[in-house]
């Protein structure tokens, strides 16, 4: 077959949805212009350091209506851009550029006649992307190898309750192991019911959620709340790493953080060279994509399966330990909130790869910090409305950029051995 | 020496002795080809060979030893090396890793050596002739390629006996010449072949012996030198076959189908079928040849209903059908053959019975008001399944039990049983054996003899030939020639179908 070179014209389909990219960044700009800008006035100062570093900068000081109406105007240019003459394949690129400067016109907007700590912000973000990117880092072990996995929310739910239990009693080091164990568990029952029994992997991971959920929602009621002692556990404090940690922005962005933080790039960078350089991860992907081919080069399909999803669950307890050991310490109802169906999110804007996972998380640990510093300036608008805002931008994401996001080809279809 | 003996090899499953007593022999540097009907045995015996089943008699000799196999890993460990008919490859792994795997060169910590796979790969690729890139995606590759991946997987584990499936079922006619290529390579080489296939001419032009299986037992072996297509035809079936199709003089009468200027574009905007314009008269049949994926799938579909063209008209006894329903052109009278039975021509999981009238449930004839009429849609049953021999005779048993030539039959069945004026039939044969073949084609001329005017699509040029008055062929989307059957020659027709334009 050859395949024909097809001159640069756009179907009507391809220059529609460009014309509607352009209209959205238009749109963007005359939200600052109208919403921002009325309300903004005098000076908006941004803190770049926290007062017990070594080095100090000055804060970054604006002009509200200046910036406000520079950023509109960028925002009106590349609107106007992609209207007219599109920007083709890097389409995407600039609509994310753009929502950007709308966040940082938003910024400055509610920072207007105030201070804002920046560095503070960049700082929570990386570590609200934590449990979301370990999450999605669960889903793409099990994924990978042709298990979908959609009971991570109950995974981290399972290891935030196991995690502060534990702790409790033991202190945070045996609280995160218990965590982990807890989630390698919960893996385990996923992979049994949907390996050997063939159960649809779906509702095998409807069924840990609701599960778990519904226990450790009992348990609080009935034992958590008439002994307060065994929700109490140690937190892990933050340790900065020496020199990057001084490093000003970058050090206390990245290198003054909990252990999460870093087991989390740590482990990022281990499952991608793991998954795309080794061995093991070549079976595993092969065994997730064609485990009919898998099988007759000699590779047991089934036990890579259970291995690489019950390492996925010690991922995503791990990471539900980051609820109680990693900020404060004791259980709430619920407390993880659909963070575990955000990673899910996060793992298939990142198509499955780890590195895009870290990255796709950043975005919705951003949405979250943003929202509740947005509700700290006492911005006018409703807080449970702010508290939409990493739901929402899930949705955007998931809706509107994945589009080609193509899963593992056997995801999902137990293997039978003919 | 002989590199490979089968001894009275009999595997019996209940109810079924799917190979009985049978023996052969293989030398180094020689092909064999393995050559039975659907159900003769062939896999049976092949998955023997490559461990997946344990033989309840006989014995398995490599180089003179007696050898057992408990599972494929003994067999390749052995050096069979096995080909499948659907390959066993991850398409969006690269070409290298595809190979590798199970295998891999690792380092510390399980790390691949992927300079050690690329060469290994290279290497095995320039000894025999193969030239495949190690680092192209697997999914990019045509099947022609992807078939040589496979061999180079078998060679990368030591196969020295190679076992083909079906090896040129899936391959355009320039595909299959090269893998003809390699495989002398290959017995150049000292490697053993043998093939399994169903195609009697590439049986007698590429292997040195044919042994011809049947009912589990082999009936016979031939030396393709002297031997005739239709004798190994005969063996196979157990009775003399016509392979040419009897058809007398056509008597063409007016236009039934009517294309004009059809445009199908994909996704992109690309160009599937690019003005194609023919007319089909009563009484005719015309052929449509091509190598797969030049538009064919398309036309047909747009022919029928399954499809909205871009541009061009479709008329069907002088109505403008090009934005009707299928079920519309159904009922003004037009027949479907579909290219993929499995998936387009019968539910599999429902029985012969409710197969037979899928296309007519709602007629009135087995419809009630609410509920299905079960006598006459049973009686419809017996009487097809008598009529067009489909085999077992058991209506109600799940057609996805049936053997391919019978569940094709039966879909010829329900589509031919009507009074229609225009038929189209898409790769009527195809995965077929020869004896349905046979019976098949009789249908089709008798259906044209009666006045139908037939469309007939398909990848075998020599089908194409056999059947048509007429054949247009189709490359890239154009309709690149038509001849009138009785002046071209196959040489002629391949030169069109691989791009020569006029």
């Amino acid at each position: 077959m050859s395949t024909v070179k097809q001159a640069k014209v756009l179907t009507k389909g391809q220059r529609r949805r460009a014309q509607i990219l352009g209209v959205i960044m238009l749109l963007l700009s005359v939200a600052v212009v109208w919403l921002f800008i009325p309300n903004a006035a005098g000076q908006a100062t941004f803190g770049l350091s926290t007062p017990d570093e070594a080095i100090q900068l000055d804060p970054l000081v604006v002009p509200a209506t200046g910036s406000l109406w520079f950023l509109a105007a960028v925002l009106a240019f590349l609107g106007g851009t992609q209207f007219f003459r599109g920007f083709q394949s890097k389409a995407t690129i600039f609509l994310g550029v753009a929502l950007l400067i709308f966040v940082a016109a938003l910024l400055v907007w509610a920072t207007a006649g105030k201070d804002f700590s920046l560095i503070g912000m960049l700082s929570s973000t990386i570590a609200r992307c934590v449990p979301i990117a370990l999450g999605a880092l669960a889903g793409i072990l099990c994924e990978r190898s042709g298990v979908i996995n959609i009971a991570i929310e109950g995974m981290l739910l399972g290891g935030a309750f196991v995690g502060v239990v534990v702790g409790s009693l033991v202190g945070g080091i045996g609280g995160l192991l218990a965590a982990t164990a807890s989630g390698a568990v919960l893996a385990w029952f996923l992979a049994f019911f949907a390996i050997r029994y063939r159960v649809d992997q779906i509702i095998v991971g409807i069924v840990i959620n609701i599960f778990v959920l519904g226990l450790t929602s009992f348990l609080t009621a009935q034992v958590l709340v008439s002994r307060p002692d065994l929700n109490d556990a140690p937190i892990l404090t933050a340790w900065q790493i020496p020199i990057l940690g001084d490093i000003p922005i970058i050090g206390p962005t990245f290198f003054n953080q909990t252990w999460f933080v870093y087991a989390t790039f740590i482990l990022v960078a281990l499952i991608a060279f793991g998954l795309f350089r080794t061995r093991w991860g070549l079976r595993t992907r092969s065994v997730g994509e064609n485990p009919k081919a898998a099988d007759t080069v000699g590779i047991n399909v089934n036990r890579t399966r259970y291995i690489a999803v019950t390492l996925g669950g010690l991922v995503g307890g791990f990471a539900g330990a980051w609820f109680t050991i990693g900020t404060v310490g004791r259980f709430d109802e619920n407390m993880t909130g659909g963070r575990g169906f955000i990673a899910l999110a996060a793992m298939i804007f990142a198509r499955w790869n780890p590195i895009g996972a870290l990255a796709a998380a950043t975005v919705f640990g951003f949405s979250d910090s943003l929202q509740q510093k947005l509700a700290v300036l006492q911005v006018p608008i409703p807080s449970e409305f702010l508290a939409m805002a990493p739901y929402l931008v899930t949705i955007v994401v998931v809706a509107g950029l994945v589009g080609r996001a193509r899963a593992p080809a056997a995801d999902g279809q137990p293997y039978v051995k003919e | 020496m002989t590199r490979l003996e089968l001894r009275g090899i009999t595997k019996r499953f209940p109810g079924v002795i799917a190979n009985q007593d049978i023996s052969l022999k293989a030398e180094p540097g020689q092909v064999l080809a393995l050559v039975g009907e659907n159900g003769a045995g062939k896999t049976t015996l092949m998955n023997i060979l490559y461990g997946l089943y344990q033989p309840d008699d006989g014995q398995i000799l490599l180089d003179d030893k007696p050898v057992k196999f408990k599972g494929p890993g003994d067999a390749i460990a052995a050096g069979i090396g096995m080909v499948h008919q659907h390959f066993m490859l991850v398409p969006v792994f690269t070409v290298y890793e595809n190979v590798i795997l199970g295998v891999e060169p690792t380092g510390a910590a399980g790390v691949i050596k992927t300079k050690v796979a690329r060469d290994e790969v290279i290497e095995i690729s320039n000894r025999y002739g193969l030239a495949v890139d190690p680092d192209a995606l697997v999914e990019d590759l045509p099947v022609g390629i992807r078939q040589r991946v496979e061999i180079i997987k078998v060679l990368l584990r030591g196969a020295q006996v190679l076992v083909f499936d079906e090896p040129t079922s899936v391959l355009t006619p320039q595909e299959v010449e090269e893998f003809f290529v390699i495989v002398k390579e290959l017995r150049d080489a000292g490697k053993t072949i043998i093939f399994i296939t169903h195609k009697l001419k590439e049986a007698i032009s590429f292997s040195n012996q044919i042994v011809v299986l049947r009912g589990g037992q082999v009936v016979g072996s031939a030396d393709p030198k002297t031997v005739s297509e239709e004798e190994v035809a005969a063996m196979m079936v157990g009775r003399e076959v016509d392979l040419v199709v009897d058809k007398e003089v056509a008597r063409v009468g007016e236009v039934k189908l009517r294309v004009r200027n059809l445009m199908v574009v994909d996704d992109y905007g690309r160009p599937l079928v690019d003005g194609v314009t023919f007319d089909l008269k009563g009484g005719e049949i015309v052929g449509v040849a091509g190598v797969q994926g030049n538009g064919q799938t398309e036309l047909v579909e747009v022919i029928t209903g399954l499809r909205q063209p871009a541009k061009g008209q479709v008329e069907l006894l002088g109505v403008d059908v090009t934005f009707k329903s299928a079920r519309e052109r159904h009922a003004l009278g037009m027949a479907h053959v579909p290219e993929d039975r499995q998936d387009m021509g019968m539910v599999g999981a429902f029985s012969v019975m409710e197969n037979l009238i899928l296309d007519s449930y709602y007629s009135p004839t087995f419809a009630g008001a609410i509920t299905l009429k079960r006598q006459p849609i049973a009686k419809n049953a017996v009487d097809l399944v008598e009529q067009f021999d489909i085999r077992p005779p058991m209506p109600a048993v799940a057609a996805s039990t049936l053997s391919g030539g019978n569940q094709q039959k039966m879909i010829v069945a329900r589509e031919f049983s009507r009074d229609v004026p225009v038929i189209v039939c898409s790769q009527p044969t195809r995965g077929v054996d020869v004896g349905s073949i046979e019976y098949i084609h009789a249908q089709i001329v008798a259906k044209r003899d009666q006045g139908a005017a037939v469309l007939v699509v398909s990848t075998e040029l020599d089908e194409v030939i056999a059947l048509s008055d007429r054949i247009l062929v189709m490359f890239q989307g154009r309709v690149v020639a038509e001849r009138v059957t009785s002046e071209t020659s196959p040489t002629e027709l391949g030169l069109y179908m691989a791009g020569r334009t006029n």
